[in-house]
């Protein structure tokens, strides 16, 4: 018979605990708000919050569309942690690779595969400077990464606006301040649905097989992370860099490395979320924010990239039922309480601390008793 | 009623629990009032426990504290604070970047106007420093002094919070043997001033020339209280054992072979200054020997070690390791070719201190084809090598194999550390300090090893600040002075007295250690 173990040495159940107790608590904040804003519309809007995710095939099919590169993007960023590297620069390589692989759809017309593996270059090439800079001037990968966002963004904007070939209006549209809508471009560009997906959401535009490309992904990282000596060894470095020199791997290397694979996962998401064809590259004036989105995602799944699927679901989730709010509440305000929902989200440790420590007291009364 | 008030402070019948081990069962001690009184215990004992639990830093199970007979609380620091207890932590808390002054007022400064007040606590710090012979500069930087003046520092925290129940956790693993000897003396101050104090170590030595009485744990049990008039270092060693202990460690004569590892001229730059911390270092580590580095700290032991090692590129000098070149070689051919290295840090180079036990035991070996099939570790023969390198070395810990090695305590580490490197079945192990900071049952197994290792045909190359250890365990000596070989000795031929010579730079062999070159 096996024996159950007691909840305090359960520390898997403790951390699932813990995210279910702070996002009932970020909820509930997050109600409070709206009851500040509008209080009219407060129960409505949390219910449009709660429930738009599910309430039709069609928007379910966009909660799993935004999951793949938030996803992608936390999977980044918590690889990178998991090596002993902050990437705050999951931005700049999502924008990086979203440029290289509209630039393979339109300019050189590649089918979608082909498309995604160079949004996988661009985002590695754009995560190897940060990697070089810290393994060879130990210069912090946080500041340099930081500026490549600025780079990328406006390196792109440059690129694309004196390419006329990859606009809009060299594809029949009359603007010329973003790139070619991918169905009037090269629709052999555009991700396909999927034969399951395509029926399980029917009518849905928004379906296709980024998320199913995304979920492969963190399995992936996972297996590299647990179960190979290369994941091994990075975590090593990521843990003490001394000693990961001492036992003879190459710290500098696997530094290197690192924010290669992290751009590379970073990049792809910008593939994935431009091949989609329901959205175009709009010259931007500030950093793309769905790199930056990536970090609370890895946090609130503690960087386990099996655990970043479901952190990355809820976030989507949270965010198309927030979109649902208008008009009833601007943007802004909808913004606002995603952030207080995510925020309070990421207070997982602490509830956990709290747990602990709660359990520890009941035992101790019932050890008195 | 009487014979309660004696006591200042007692812990009677503590229990403190840990997942998987009894840090504390039942421990009772009672500290008199003006008097010194030791804590003596092997690594994993309970001491840090028991003291931890007496400054409020962990809530015990069971058990009461009282202090002049009254039954108190401690729940935090500032409990134990108010109660006039302070505690020289072995790892010092000090803020690297703030003056001695700043840290020393840290948490009680006084305010005027949200402005701090110096002048009167500089007033009170240099009296104290003053009375009880605590040399410290006020203004200078934590990061900037020696460790014996930070040391002064925490002391000086204490007195300035008008503390009388001072508690020093290994407070001299740490120190200079001269500063060892003023800290004995400032402990002396003390105690004629009436303060009390609890003195943890595992040093017989110190114990013998200082406390009064003696409280002994072993595996988280107390053991006994005893008078230290009528102890022998020898019968204190036992009773924290549980065993006999040999202090002197039994060798047969060495039987050298042909040379190991032979060092040429060796040229390794410092990190500290701009001129090169070895010099010129010429010497052959042969099999079947234990050839021993001695000197004062910082005479380019360290450097000279990572030069071999492959942690600092040597600028000259070449390393033939059983004849081939590696001077240039990375770490991991250096390891290939037959190189084990106990290194000197164990927490910043010897373990991977977020890693599981049995991952740490594959450090060095974990890319081997025996460990992993095409870059995939093979799991189940991870754990079998380490719970059987575990049971070898009976290497302790809470959980075994999955024991986060950060929990373990120092002389665990150390023998995870150790069982390690000397698995690999290398021909050169290099051992830099491999007893530091342990506990007298830890140093016999480790000294053992290390024999054990020599009559098995290997080198052994050690460095070792520890005059007595350098003195029993070595078949050859050399003695290094700023970075160059001074002296070459047969440990049965010389005498502590005349290496110290050596090592203070008073006096050289030859010119530059001629023979040491031979």
């Amino acid at each position: 018979m096996k024996k159950r173990k007691p909840l305090a040495e359960n520390a898997a159940l403790i951390s699932l605990l813990a995210s279910i107790m702070s996002i009932l608590i970020g909820l509930l904040i997050g109600f409070i708000v709206l009851l500040i804003v509008n209080p009219g519309a407060a129960v409505e809007g949390m219910a449009a919050m709660l429930g738009t995710g599910f309430s039709s095939p069609d928007k379910f099919g966009k909660v799993l569309y935004q999951a793949a590169p938030l996803l992608l993007c936390g999977l980044s960023v918590g690889f990178a942690f998991q090596t002993g590297l902050f990437n705050i620069g999951a931005s700049g390589q999502y924008t990086i690779g979203a440029f290289f692989a509209l630039y393979g759809a339109i300019v050189f017309q590649l089918p979608w595969w082909a498309c995604l593996l160079l949004a996988m270059v661009g985002g590695a090439f754009w995560g190897i400077f940060p990697g070089l800079f810290k393994a060879f001037f130990n210069v912090n990968e946080v500041i340099t990464s930081i500026m490549f966002n600025w780079i990328a963004m406006y390196l792109v904007n440059l690129l694309i606006a004196n390419t006329p070939m990859i606009l809009a209006s060299a594809w029949g549209a009359t603007n010329s301040d973003r790139t070619a809508a991918l169905a009037a471009a090269n629709p052999g560009a555009i991700l396909p649905q999927g034969y399951i997906l395509a029926r399980l959401f029917g009518g849905s535009t928004w379906i296709n097989i980024s998320i199913v490309i995304a979920i492969l992904a963190a399995i992936v990282i996972w297996f590299v992370l647990v179960k190979t000596t290369f994941g091994y060894e990075l975590k090593a470095v990521g843990n003490s860099k001394e000693a990961a020199r001492y036992a003879g791997i190459n710290a500098n290397r696997c530094v290197i490395q690192s924010m290669v694979i992290a751009g590379a996962l970073a990049g792809l998401a910008g593939g994935l979320y431009y091949l989609a064809g329901t959205v175009q590259y709009v010259l931007e004036k500030s950093v793309l924010a769905m790199g930056f989105n990536g970090i609370p995602v890895a946090l609130l799944a503690n960087s386990n990239p099996l655990g970043t699927i479901f952190s990355a679901l809820f976030v989507s989730y949270i965010q198309v039922g927030g979109s649902s709010m208008q008009p009833n509440f601007s943007s802004e305000s909808v913004d606002i309480i995603i952030s207080v929902i995510i925020y309070l989200a990421a207070f997982a440790l602490l509830m956990r601390h709290i747990i602990v420590k709660l359990l520890a007291k009941k035992k101790e009364r019932r050890a008195k008793a | 009623m009487k014979v309660a008030e004696d006591y200042v402070i007692e812990m009677l019948h503590i229990t403190k629990e840990f997942p998987g081990i009894k840090a504390n069962d039942d421990v009772t001690l009672q500290l008199k009032r003006g008097e010194i009184h030791a804590l003596l215990g092997e690594n994993g004992a309970g001491k840090s426990t028991l003291m931890s639990v007496l400054f409020g830093l962990y809530q015990p199970e069971r058990g009461v504290i009282k202090k002049n007979g009254q039954e108190v609380k401690i729940n935090d620091p500032n409990d134990a604070n108010r109660l006039g207890i302070g505690m020289v932590h072995q790892h010092f808390k000090l803020v690297e970047c703030f003056t001695v002054l700043d840290n020393i007022i840290l948490g009680v400064e006084e305010t005027k106007h949200g402005f701090l007040r110096h002048d009167e606590a500089r007033k009170k710090v240099l009296a104290l420093s003053e009375k009880y012979g605590l040399k410290v500069d006020p203004d200078a930087l934590i990061e900037d002094i020696s460790v014996g003046m930070q040391q002064r520092v925490e002391i000086l925290k204490m007195l300035y919070r008008d503390n009388e129940i001072l508690i020093f956790d290994e407070p001299t693993a740490v120190l200079t043997p001269q500063e060892i000897d003023e800290l004995m003396e400032i402990m002396r101050g003390f105690k004629k001033e009436g303060k009390s104090i609890l003195f943890i170590t595992h040093k017989m030595a110190e114990i013998m020339a200082v406390a009064d009485r003696c409280t002994v744990l072993r595996k988280g049990k107390g053991i006994g209280t005893v008078e230290i008039k009528g102890m022998t270092p020898q019968s204190l060693s036992k009773m924290m054992v549980g065993h006999d202990v040999q202090l002197k460690v039994d060798k047969k004569p060495a039987k050298p072979g042909a040379a190991v590892l032979e060092v040429r001229d060796l040229v390794v730059p410092s990190r500290q200054h701009r001129n090169n911390a070895v010099r010129g270092v010429s010497f052959d580590a042969r099999a079947g020997e234990i050839l021993c580095i001695a000197g004062i700290d910082g005479n380019g032991q360290t450097e000279l070690i990572y030069g071999i090692a492959g942690l600092e590129k040597v600028t000259g000098g070449t390393i033939r390791l059983q004849g081939k070149d590696i001077t240039n070689a990375r770490i991991r051919e250096r390891s290939k070719a037959g190189m084990s290295h106990i290194p000197e840090d164990r927490h910043k180079h010897g373990l991977v201190l977020d890693y599981t036990l049995e991952k740490n035991l594959v450090l060095q070996r974990y890319w081997q084809p025996f460990f992993q099939t095409r870059g995939i570790i093979r799991q189940g023969t991870v754990r079998e090598f380490s719970e059987q390198l575990i049971k070898d070395y009976d290497v302790r810990s809470g959980r075994g194999p999955v024991t986060i090695v950060r929990t373990m305590s120092g002389g665990n580490q150390q023998k995870a550390i150790i069982a390690r490197e000397i698995n690999k079945d290398p021909a050169l192990l290099v051992a830099v300090q491999p007893t530091r900071g342990l506990d007298v049952g830890a140093i016999e197994y480790i000294h053992k090893q290390l024999v054990a290792q020599r009559d098995a045909g290997k080198a052994v190359l050690l460095v070792s600040l520890e005059l007595e250890e350098v003195m029993n365990l070595s078949d050859r000596i050399l003695v290094l002075y700023e970075g160059e070989i001074v002296g070459e000795f047969d440990p049965k031929k010389t005498n502590v007295q005349e290496l110290g010579i050596y090592m203070a730079g008073a006096k050289r062999q030859g010119a530059g250690g001629k023979e040491a070159a031979k």
